[in-house]
């Protein structure tokens, strides 16, 4: 049962939210959930500027790996939303927050599911923004994994052809998909130089540095040049100890035990005052 | 029926400064007018047909009325999915236009051919799928739809010419035109094949066959009650369409006489193989599949010496 007093976004409360959520589900996907985290954390708490979900000059958030999408459920019940009992209602029976997020939720700009079509939709945003002398910026997660996705790199020259400044990637370096590890099954290594041989300027970060991540894109050039990547240096199942890089954690529940284990090593790196 | 697709939108964009046109680096000698009219509305987005109905959802999220262009195949087909999960799942005014529906392009081969862009685009509820017969159905269909609700397909010829005479170019949404009004056999046409079928009727009135000839130029929502009434007047019914007679019009066809139990035999004239590698003009394409007004002739001749025609 999700329950927050105070809600405020947090990288503690989203990864709790996750691990409260997945296992009322009984549900898998909690690898890739932890591995953005701490970066739909930095988005939420201090880099998205949306005033309300219906604010037509919103920034725009495409969740491009849309399977992680409890995630991005936990950062818009913390941003108040989403409600109490639609996010206990996750995966039930009549729910609208499935696995993959859908855009009749309040706060999901576009429903995704299907890797290599969110950026098409996020390089069409930031065109409009540009087009309506909109300040507004767009911002697109999408998985290592998902740049196996030919129709990616479509939108990926057409942004840096047309200098979409107004448009950031940010990529979940996490070194793992569905069945393997990416250096095994279509290797893209290193990852930075083919987004930089497309033109896009290119950032290596540490993925769960939720103030690194935030200090580089406020430093981003959005006005003018080319459209920025954060390459997010990530740990799929980050946090909990068992999950950490192991392949089972894409698609697995846990059991009880394993849900016990995972909220005390959780807990266990954050300050008591957060809980 | 490009001229005057884009003719249409060239006036409307002036009206409305929604309006967006993407080209998949296709239109040579079409597009001009409005590239040079709204340079700011325009945009080649390059030979990147799923990024550009993409881009169009991202633009119509904002407020745009995009219109995608490019061949009918890589209108519909090579992004399927991306209308699919975008356009219409969200149901945004992204307007995807195919040119030369059917085989058109009959000397270059399958890959040009758009004969089962309807068939995956009808099973799809949220999409209006238009196939107008002539150049002036074209501007009239635009002139009604174009800022409708969610997303439209247009299925264009390439025809600048020819028309269909006593349709006057009327459209309207969810309806059939009908012209001729014989009572022997009733032809059921999809879009611009349409000339073959009047050709049709030519030839089976010099033989004392008298024909109806109904224009389905709005393929979804489905003129319904057009073919129900007009189907049950009549024994006997001929589908024709430059498009496999699978998912298309005598799909549509068949499906309505078994949900509202009409009692009328009926012949597909459509594409019912996969096209064997030969090419040749459109004619020359058209008679191979049975699509030629003197072959539709034939075939109706032929049935019709077998049954009793009239109700």
């Amino acid at each position: 049962m999700v329950q927050v007093k105070n809600r405020h976004v947090s990288s503690y409360w989203i990864k709790r939210i996750i691990l409260d959520c997945s296992k009322r589900a009984n549900t898998g996907h909690i690898g890739s959930a932890l591995s953005i985290a701490d970066i739909i954390a930095a988005l939420y708490s201090d880099v998205l500027k949306i005033s309300s979900p219906k604010d037509p000059d919103r920034d725009r958030f495409v969740l491009s790996k849309g399977h992680a999408a409890v995630a991005l459920y936990a950062a818009l019940y913390l941003k108040g939303w989403i409600s109490e009992d639609e996010i206990n209602n996750y995966h039930n029976d009549g729910s609208t927050l499935g696995v993959h997020p859908d855009h009749k939720v309040s706060g999901i700009d576009f429903s995704t599911g299907s890797l290599g079509m969110g950026l098409s939709f996020g390089a069409g945003a930031a065109l409009a923004a540009r087009l309506q002398n909109s300040s507004r910026r767009v911002f697109v997660l999408v998985s290592d994994g998902e740049c196996n996705e030919g129709s990616l790199w479509e939108s990926v020259i057409f942004a840096a052809h047309h200098k979409l400044s107004n448009l950031t990637v940010i990529v979940d370096l996490n070194g793992q998909q569905a069945l393997g590890y990416t250096d095994e099954v279509l290797n893209l290594s290193p990852l930075a130089n083919r987004w930089n041989a497309f033109d896009w300027n290119v950032y290596d970060i540490d993925g769960h540095d939720t103030s690194k991540i935030i200090e580089t894109i406020k430093s981003l050039n959005t006005q003018t040049g080319q459209p920025n990547v954060l390459i997010a240096h990530t740990v799929c199942g980050k946090d909990v100890s068992f999950m950490e890089h192991r392949i089972k954690w894409h698609y697995w529940p846990m059991s009880d035990a394993e849900y016990q284990q995972a909220l005390e090593e959780i807990e266990g790196k954050y300050e008591k005052s957060i809980l | 029926m490009r001229k005057a697709f884009f003719n249409t939108l060239v006036e409307l964009a002036h009206q409305d400064e929604r309006i967006f046109l993407l080209t998949a680096d296709l239109g040579y000698m079409a597009l001009e007018t409005f590239a040079d009219t709204f340079p700011k509305r325009f945009l080649n987005v390059g030979v990147a047909e799923q990024n550009m109905v993409g881009l169009a959802t991202g633009l119509a999220e904002a407020g745009y009325i995009p219109f995608t262009y490019t061949i009918a195949p890589f209108s519909v087909l090579r992004p399927y999915e991306f209308i699919r999960n975008g356009p219409i799942y969200h149901q945004l005014s992204v307007r995807i236009v195919g040119i030369g529906g059917g085989i058109e392009y009959s000397k270059d081969g399958i890959a040009h051919y758009g004969i089962d862009d309807i068939g995956v685009l009808r099973v799809q509820p949220g999409i209006t799928i238009l196939t107008p017969a002539d150049y002036e159905q074209a501007s009239t269909a635009l002139s009604a739809t174009w800022n409708i609700p969610g997303p439209v397909y247009y299925r264009l010829s390439k025809d600048d010419k020819s028309v269909v005479k006593e349709m006057n170019g009327h459209f309207e949404l969810g309806r059939a035109q009908i012209i001729d009004k014989g009572k022997d056999v009733l032809i059921i046409a999809l879009g611009s094949i349409t000339h073959e079928a009047v050709k049709a009727t030519d030839i089976l009135r010099q033989h004392g066959i008298f024909s109806t000839i109904m224009i389905v130029s709005c393929v979804s929502p489905p003129p319904i009650h057009d073919i129900v009434d007009t189907m049950s007047r009549f024994k006997f019914v001929v589908t024709v369409e430059a498009h496999y007679i699978i998912g298309g019009l005598g799909s549509l066809i068949s499906e309505i006489i078994v949900e509202h139990g009409l009692s009328c035999s009926m012949i597909k004239c459509g594409i019912r193989n996969t096209p064997n590698g030969v090419c040749g003009s459109q004619n020359f394409i058209y008679d191979m599949h049975g699509l030629t007004g003197e072959r539709i002739a034939e075939v109706i001749r032929n049935k019709i010496d077998n049954i009793s025609l009239r109700k």
